[in-house]
């Protein structure tokens, strides 16, 4: 009876979104955009949990159980790899700005060359 | 904007966007009392109706196949866009770098770790049905298998053993596969990727009908999508630590 989990989600996003808006090198950057992905899936499994509940894998449990809700559980194992794929095309951008400004501090991305 | 001004909007409009949430957080139902009825309708049906332990997998691969479809897709896409990303500024293969690990002990025990490793990979996929696991994270296990020659060994034996022109096939077949199946469904009368083949015994490792396929095409297709960005970054940091003219 309590909204703690869902406030340690909202937590984890705040601490993605202050590091990308504060960030000085792009590939933190990423990083932080993985943080708040991470805060997706806190809150999809939390959304998901039963008291009691177990992980509905019904090899060696009784089918009476009480089981968390897969459905959830699924979105979030296929955003991680998902996620993995977006940052790699994200470090990607990163290594492309880094040859076209020399920099990776955003701050120094400035004007838009042809 | 200055770096100051910037940090002070956005925590002012953090300030706001936090009361929002935590008043729209408040509404939610309490932690630990699931209301939706969709997860409870699966985990009832989902050992008679498809012969699955794994209720996760099943929805994953069966009941929501179509969804992990286009998450498959995704993946696809990301990767070939990394890939075009990174391959422009090399034409073709590397050829005289040597790039070896010297301590013997770490050659000999990360060599032996492939090959753990790589079984493991084929019974995450496997078991996907009945334990904990299935194409995701089983491919991603099967591709670190692959990286390990690399940290292990060295890079020429990696890039022997996995040159793109094998990884990139593997991807584009597992994905292939995925929206394959979904055809073959067609051509029994049936809706995309519904099962079309025996259910076989709940609990062994021939259940779970034709989303067997679908489990294993999409372990190819991870696979192959993490060895495609995986080859294409160890490229890109050999042409950075070595000279771009002699990555080749």
């Amino acid at each position: 009876m309590s909204i703690l989990p869902y406030l340690l989600c909202a937590f984890v996003f705040g601490c993605g979104l202050f590091g990308i808006v504060t960030s000085r090198n792009v590939i933190h950057m990423v990083v932080c955009v993985s943080v708040c992905q991470s805060a997706t899936y806190i809150l999809l499994l939390a959304i998901g949990y039963k008291n009691h509940g177990t992980a509905p894998v019904y090899a060696d449990i009784p089918s009476s159980r009480v089981v968390t809700d897969p459905i959830v559980q699924s979105l979030t194992l296929t955003d991680i790899v998902v996620a993995v794929a977006v940052s790699a095309v994200l470090l990607a951008f990163a290594l492309k700005a880094y040859e076209h400004h020399g920099s990776l501090d955003p701050a120094e991305m400035t004007g838009l060359k042809g | 904007m200055s770096r100051t001004a910037r940090t002070a909007l956005f925590l002012a409009s953090a300030g706001g966007l936090g009361f929002l949430v935590v008043w729209a957080l408040t509404g939610l139902p309490p932690f630990g009392h699931y209301p939706g009825p969709y997860g409870d309708i699966v985990t009832h049906v989902v050992q008679s109706q498809r012969h699955m332990a794994n209720a996760v997998t099943a929805v994953v691969f069966d009941y929501r196949g179509f969804d992990t479809m286009g998450e498959e897709l995704l993946l696809f896409a990301a990767a070939s866009a990394a890939a075009l990303l990174l391959r422009e500024t090399r034409e073709s293969q590397t050829s005289d770098i040597v790039d070896a690990v010297r301590s013997d002990a770490s050659r000999g025990v990360g060599a032996a770790a492939v090959a753990v490793v790589f079984v493991l990979g084929l019974n995450v996929v496997a078991h996907g049905f009945i334990t904990p696991g299935g194409g995701f994270q089983g491919g991603v296990v099967l591709a670190a298998s692959f990286a390990l020659v690399f940290l292990a060994v060295e890079y020429h034996a990696y890039h022997r053993l996995v040159p793109t022109s094998l990884a990139e096939p593997i991807e584009a077949f597992g994905a292939g596969a995925y929206v394959g199946l979904g055809l073959i469904s067609f051509g029994f009368g049936l809706a995309f990727l519904q099962n079309f083949m025996e259910l076989g015994v709940f609990g062994r490792l021939s259940s779970g009908g034709s989303a067997i396929l679908v489990n294993w095409s999409s372990a190819l297709a991870v696979a192959g999508g993490f060895l495609v960005l995986f080859g294409e970054y160890l490229k890109e940091d050999m042409a950075a630590r070595y000279g771009r003219a002699r990555v080749r």
